[in-house]
């Protein structure tokens, strides 16, 4: 077997495994960790895929970022030391026939679909490439989309400090 | 394209993202707290975004996918921002973050 495939399916299963932990993990502690370890395990898909400067957006974004803010959610909303960490779980039969359902919709179609597949020329690096297109084709969406940021920047630090002044005015 | 049917193509990877889609759907579903809701579209955005490169990988989709795939990104940061500011309001307002018991339409 080669290399890659053995990758492939190293890191397939660190995601899959991960994310299946973080599901049925009783402590949110426990799921935010495991999900640590399936964004890990999506970023080396990514560079398995030839996409390498999403692999690192990815980290920086995902593991640096959105994990630590869901990390201080779990810290900031928990009442008591012990008690709250425990996730309920409702549905359960429900959810799991539905998210099964899907799964083998999703695979069925994938499957039976044939698609045009297109041999590309193996890249060395997308950095370049990506920074032209974002300069040149997708330049709109690009200032779009910084202007979101800035919107929900601005509308968290908002809410956030409106919520502290409240905390100082009840206390 | 592959020789065998073992080594990864684009259908490995598709068949990848859709049970990750459908572990977020999962966590979605049957979680009552927020934040594992939050974690559960997480999981479905990754997904999205493996089939997206994959695409770009093998088809004739190209750089465009990973595009596409930057911009979902960045807007993941920004919903899980907002989001989690809203969800701090709720903590405090209703000193729980379980879903069942926010049930409150009008403060």
């Amino acid at each position: 077997m080669e290399l890659t495939t053995i990758l492939f399916y190293l890191f397939a299963l660190v995601t899959l495994g991960s994310a299946a932990i973080m599901v049925f993990s009783k402590n949110i502690v426990h799921s935010a960790f495991a999900l640590m370890f399936t964004l890990m395990g999506v970023a080396a898909l990514y560079v398995l895929l030839y996409a390498d400067f999403l692999a690192a957006t990815q980290l920086l974004v995902y593991v640096g970022g959105i994990l630590i803010l869901i990390l201080f959610g779990v810290m900031l909303t928990s009442q008591g030391y012990t008690l709250s960490f425990k996730t309920i779980t409702v549905n359960l039969i429900p959810a799991s026939l539905i998210s099964v359902g899907i799964a083998a919709l999703l695979i069925f179609a994938f499957l039976t679909t044939n698609w045009t597949i297109s041999e590309v020329a193996e890249r060395t690096d997308t950095v370049y490439d990506l920074g032209m297109l974002l300069m040149g084709d997708y330049i709109l969406p690009f200032i779009a989309v910084g202007v979101l940021l800035l919107i929900a920047i601005i509308g968290a630090i908002l809410m956030s400090t409106r919520l502290s002044a409240d905390n100082e005015g009840a206390s | 394209m592959s020789s065998t049917i073992f080594e990864p193509g684009l259908n490995h990877f598709l068949v990848v993202s859709a049970l990750l889609f459908s572990l977020g759907i999962m966590a979605v579903l049957s979680k009552r707290n927020v934040i594992m809701v939050l974690m559960g579209v997480e999981l479905i955005l990754n997904s999205a975004n493996i089939n997206l490169i994959a695409f770009s990988r093998f088809t004739e989709l190209s750089l465009d996918g990973q595009m596409i795939g930057l911009f979902v990104i960045i807007i993941a940061a920004a919903e899980a921002a907002v989001a989690l500011a809203i969800v701090l309001n709720v903590y405090n307002r209703f000193k729980t973050i379980n879903l069942d018991e926010i049930n409150l339409l009008k403060g």
